[in-house]
């Protein structure tokens, strides 16, 4: 075999490994890598931020369910990884980020741009690497494409010192790859299974509580199998909106900190939670004594560990999500076949309080533009095919709550880690793995100021996003906790970004359309002239109210018997209910 | 609370203590004592974690810790099913009463001047702390201990278990108390 660098090798490996685009900026200890690159098949898309780097590789691999790519070089370049990375590995996105390192040599001296960068993101990835042979190189890539996209998917590192790209190899791709620690667990048991089934067919009060592991797992079909021989409502939490169509009638939205009044509460009076890849995330369970007290638990997920993490599992089912439903569905139905309670008084009770509760929103009494009003025909003019993207706060709950998601991988937000700037390198991935979509970045003026540069390389490399920014001047969300929390003293939430900067302005700066909308009858007009523009991105300056706020809301650390559905206003329920 | 036993083998590769430090560290979990060494087959390092903490909390380490990527295979080395050892050394003085404990527990005088000796102690946790209360009232200048290693009793080895039936992963029962975490 002819001899070739370290650094050719790296960009064969990412050839064989399938990689079709990575997001990066060159430096020094990365350097001979992008010599290769240069001639490689893959697209390069350079970007203005590691950080957008990152996020755009989970954005693309959200997307699309393909492994997401992003390289940086040593010390602070990769150091910039570090937020994508945890927020990658909080949402359990497959992604694989390359990083350059000092030469071998040097580690250790602190040297110039020298960090420990496999130190640093040990308890923030699914694994990593620091390769000093260049004869490490190809099996290190081939180990990283496999542990980040199998199993629960996670972020994976490989760190690689600089005088490995430059010292001569041989090529050898692994194309099996085995790992002695690390079988990830496919199959359900088959006890189990049947165990689960047995829950199922005695429940009166079963929720189908569905996470993000049904959108990994490409499960959604075998979803809605289960929703139909079982007929039990459906949740979706944040992370899997989508999974399950939100028009379908058994839906009753999303639960949790800012989920409706029909979710929470179908989760807290239920006898049976059917979990399917979802984690009792501290903001689904409230306080979590409380959560769901007479509820049996069947959790299914491909994580031994998140078994029992939080709250006690009466049968686990371990395995692939797609897999356990394909065999737990025909076992229901047996099971439901032998016998099958009444669930119809149930059904009435969780629809009722859909019915009686339905998310909603005041107008803002002095004609200004409403934030939710914006999201919502947003939502209504692109259509179900759009794929949504959100930062942090506000806007991304209001995202959630006033799209209708039919379609998994249609809406992509951080919801672990709650990463502000997320939005518009996300959607920058999104566009860029799924041309043909609409890409809508829904973001809030906090979050843009985070990452909006990345702009630049969207205009540049022909990744035409839309993004809405839900202009109201403060960090929305901080605001509304001041409002309700701390007797209104808004300290350092104000950004008057009505002001300064001016995103229209700043938007044709970095080579995009800029419209800004001010009234509310100028809705739907500026939405329609952001749809029409195809050859370039395109943000919207949405002026909105700055005192609306995002409710239902389960406040943090309380329980979800006590959810609010506006300010210091329980839900009246009929004397019955309760 | 009571005291639990992890042997975990792991792969020899560089960084592999820290990743177990940094989850004991990240998750909370309090370690009594690490050891870690080489085993009979060189890529494979053994490490005994001695623990304290109940069911759940021990369900949730084995389930957290087999998730790292270099973990081969765990197993908790119960008291009756397992040897349990742990090294001490201890410098004190030289004197009648120290040597007559020294003789006493069985230990080895390992070193001696005119005015301390360095006994050699190897037993089990409670013989170890017998010794040293003995030892106590005439003044301890220095010790070290090893921390405690195990291996199974009998014929069952975890290497045989785990690196011989790749690819069988089990799976943790939620209701076990702590699942033997095998690949």
């Amino acid at each position: 075999m002819s001899k070739i660098n370290g650094a050719q090798s790296l960009v064969n490996a990412l050839e064989a490994a399938g990689v079709e685009v990575m997001f990066g900026i060159p430096g020094g200890a990365i350097l001979p890598a992008y010599d290769p690159i240069f001639d490689s098949k893959i697209r390069h898309i350079l970007v203005r931020h590691e950080q957008g780097a990152g996020h755009a590789a989970t954005g693309y691999a959200q997307a699309t369910g393909r492994v997401g790519v992003c390289i940086a070089t040593s010390g602070p370049g990769a150091t910039n990884l570090v937020t994508p990375l945890a927020d990658a590995q909080m949402d359990s996105v497959p992604i694989v980020a390359i990083t350059g390192q000092v030469p071998g040599p040097a580690i250790g001296t602190d040297a110039f741009q020298e960090a420990d960068i496999r130190g640093v993101t040990m308890p923030i990835t699914k694994h990593n690497y620091l390769i000093t042979d260049p004869n490490d190189i190809p099996k290190a890539i081939a180990e990283a494409f496999h542990i980040a996209s199998t199993g629960r998917p996670g972020p994976v590192l490989v760190d690689i010192a600089k005088d490995a790209l430059q010292k001569e190899s041989t090529f050898n791709y692994p194309h099996v790859v085995s790992l002695s620690g690390y079988n990830p667990v496919l199959e359900p048991k088959v006890e189990a299974v049947r165990d689960a089934a047995a829950l199922i067919a005695q429940s009166k009060k079963p929720v189908l509580y569905v996470g993000g592991g049904v959108i990994k797992a490409q499960a959604s079909a075998e979803l809605m199998q289960l929703a139909q021989v079982t007929g039990a409502p459906v949740v979706t939490t944040l992370m899997a909106r989508g999974a399950f169509p939100d028009s379908h009638q058994q839906h009753l939205g999303m639960p949790g900190m800012h989920g409706t009044v029909a979710a929470v509460t179908a989760l807290q009076k239920a006898d049976l939670l059917i979990t399917l890849g979802a984690r009792f995330d501290d903001r689904v369970t409230g306080k979590l004594s409380t959560f769901a007290q007479n509820a049996k638990i069947i959790h299914a997920d491909i994580d031994p560990a998140e078994i029992g993490k939080n709250r006690h599992a009466d049968v686990a089912l371990i395995g692939d999500l797609k897999n356990t439903l394909a065999v737990l569905v025909p076992a229901t139905k047996v099971a439901l076949a032998k016998s099958a309670p009444d669930i119809t008084p149930w059904l009435n009770e969780v629809y009722g309080w859909r019915k009686k509760f339905p998310l909603g929103y005041d107008k803002p009494a002095d004609g200004s533009v409403s934030p939710q009003h914006v999201i919502e025909r947003i939502g209504k003019i692109s259509g179900p095919d759009t794929i949504f993207t959100a930062g942090v706060g506000q806007h991304q709950m209001w995202a959630s709550q006033f799209i209708g998601y039919e379609k998994p991988r249609t809406w992509l937000n951080s919801g672990g880690l709650g990463t502000m700037g997320y939005a518009v390198p996300a959607a920058m991935g999104a566009k860029v793995g799924a041309p043909d979509s609409t890409v809508w970045a829904i973001d809030g003026d906090g979050c843009f100021q985070m990452t909006n540069q990345e702009l630049v390389t969207c205009a540049l490399n022909n990744i035409p996003i839309k993004v809405a920014v839900i202009n109201n001047e403060s960090l929305g969300m901080v605001r509304q906790w001041q409002t309700l929390f701390y007797n209104q003293r808004y300290s350092n939430t104000d950004l008057h970004s009505k002001r300064v900067p001016d995103f229209k302005l700043l938007a044709e700066a970095m080579g995009c359309v800029g419209l800004r909308c001010e009234k509310s009858e100028d809705v739907d007009k500026t939405i329609e002239a952001a749809m029409a523009i195809n050859d370039r991105p395109v943000v919207v300056d949405f002026n909105v109210h700055r005192d609306a706020m995002v409710w239902p809301m389960v406040a943090a650390g309380t329980s979800n018997d006590d959810i609010t559905v506006a300010r210091s206003m329980a839900p009246v329920w009929d004397s019955q209910e309760l | 609370m009571a005291t639990h036993t992890l042997a975990v083998l792991v792969e020899n590769s560089p960084g592999v203590l820290a990743r177990v430090a940094s989850l004991f560290s990240r998750r909370g979990y309090n370690i009594d004592s690490l050891a870690v060494g080489p085993t009979e087959n060189p890529k494979v390092s053994r490490m005994t974690i001695v623990l304290n903490l109940e069911g759940h909390a021990l369900d949730q380490v084995s389930a957290q810790l087999f998730k790292l990527v270099n973990v081969i295979g765990i197993a908790e080395m119960k008291d009756l099913d397992s040897l349990k050892r742990e090294i001490l050394l201890v410098k004190v003085a030289n004197s009648a009463a120290t040597k007559e404990i020294v003789k006493k527990h069985n230990a080895v005088i390992a070193d001696e001047s005119k005015a301390t000796i360095s006994i050699e102690a190897v037993g089990q946790s409670n013989a170890i702390e017998s010794l040293l209360n003995d030892l106590k009232p005439h003044g301890i200048r220095e010790l070290v201990q090893s921390g405690l290693v195990a291996l199974e009793r009998g014929d069952k080895t975890l290497a045989e278990a785990t690196l011989s039936t790749m690819g069988t992963a089990n799976e943790s029962d939620s209701n076990s108390s702590t699942a033997d975490y095998q690949n």
